[in-house]
């Protein structure tokens, strides 16, 4: 089967407001996507040292009062997004095994930059409190003043950052 | 006032993990349709070719946003029920521009990084492990940063209460805004496929 093009993007962003605002109406919360990041690294953090992830002000507050992983609402949601991915994707003829780049560059040093960024987007999300669905959509839908400052950084961050990175894409 | 239901007691703890996946699937959908699991695409954003980034981000925002507002306006939302998060100025402006950084290199955001391993991208998976390393070793080095992350704070802080303004006010100046910045992404775009095509 060939692969379908993609929606209007103005369309599909319109559905992904609409998911958006079933969240906010559903539960009184947004999307998120690092804090289920943060919730595994606090489980594999309390699976080897118990006790010091327990007294790690970043972990702890994703683990139960003694110290246990709990089974956090962003983690399954983002169980969600994988399934909801897969299943469009396979609909649409577009499930793919290939890595993602440009014709300069050769797979390994790809997904070397790709473990890099998702590393250094790592610390960003940590710092931020969120990420592009946590701050970014979510924040931004709520005029939080902190998630406009993270849209406006990361944007600048990353037109400056790209043509330094030219040969990977283009 | 009846929502957000959850927050009123219309469903407890067990039900909202059900509410989870299916939000999830949702999004995922979304986000696969739009095509903002495929690498090649989000990076096209930076390098002027492809805005769907940015159209598809700024029209989700907008529509959750007037639908925030209307809802609140009608009395069908109690708004003041939902979770804004905080403002910490300097950690969002330093961790702003990391994450930018970041999402230049990998390519993908965490979100899209999950929907492209989920589509068979091998180079999404790198994201989604990357990600994960990055956000345990952080974490572990949690107690070197505590003073940085903490700082700062204006706890709740809105885009009405920086500028002194109503929330209708603010809501229509960013609807003017992203209509324009539409109109300018499709401006981009077509110079940039005639000038391919020439």
């Amino acid at each position: 089967m060939s692969a379908k093009p993609y929606s209007n993007p103005y369309l599909a962003g319109f559905g992904l407001g609409l998911v958006l605002l079933s969240a906010f109406v559903i539960m009184g919360r947004g999307l998120g996507a690092s804090g289920a990041f943060a919730s595994g690294a606090a489980a594999v953090a309390a699976a080897a040292a118990p006790k010091s992830a327990g007294a790690n002000d970043y972990f702890a507050r994703y683990l139960s009062a003694s110290g246990s992983p709990r089974i956090d609402w962003l983690v399954v949601e983002l169980i969600g997004v994988v399934i909801g991915g897969f299943v469009s994707a396979v609909l649409a003829g577009r499930f793919r095994r290939e890595i993602e780049k440009g014709p300069r560059i050769s797979d390994a040093a790809r997904l070397r930059l790709a473990f890099t960024g998702g590393g250094v987007m790592g610390v960003g999300a940590v710092l931020a409190r969120g990420c592009t669905s946590g701050q970014a959509l979510t924040g931004g839908a709520l005029l939080s003043v902190g998630s406009w400052i993270f849209i406006g950084a990361a944007f600048a961050a990353a037109y400056a950052a790209a043509p330094l990175l030219r040969k990977t894409w283009i | 006032m009846i929502a957000p239901f959850f927050e009123n007691g219309v469903f407890g703890e067990t039900a909202s993990l059900g509410v989870a996946l299916a939000i999830g699937i949702a999004f995922g959908w979304f986000l696969e349709r739009s095509g903002m699991g495929s690498a090649r695409k989000l990076a096209g954003q930076f390098y002027l070719r492809d805005l769907t980034v940015f159209k598809v981000m700024f029209t989700a925002i907008i529509t959750a946003m007037l639908g925030v507002f209307w809802l609140g306006w009608a009395g069908a939302l109690d708004v003041d029920r939902i979770f804004v998060p905080e403002t910490w100025i300097l950690p969002q402006l330093a961790g702003g521009v990391i994450f930018g950084i970041g999402f230049a290199i990998s390519g993908l955001c965490p979100g899209t990084s999950c929907v492209a391993a989920a589509t068979g991208r091998i180079d999404g998976l790198a994201v989604v492990a990357g990600m994960f390393a990055g956000v345990l070793g952080t974490g572990l080095l949690f107690t070197r940063l505590q003073a940085f992350y903490f700082s700062t704070p204006r706890g709740v802080y809105t885009l009405p209460q920086l500028f002194n303004a109503s929330q209708g006010a603010i809501v229509f100046g960013v609807v003017l805004i992203a209509f324009a910045g539409f109109r300018i992404a499709e401006m981009i775009e077509r110079r940039f496929t005639r000038a391919s095509i020439e």
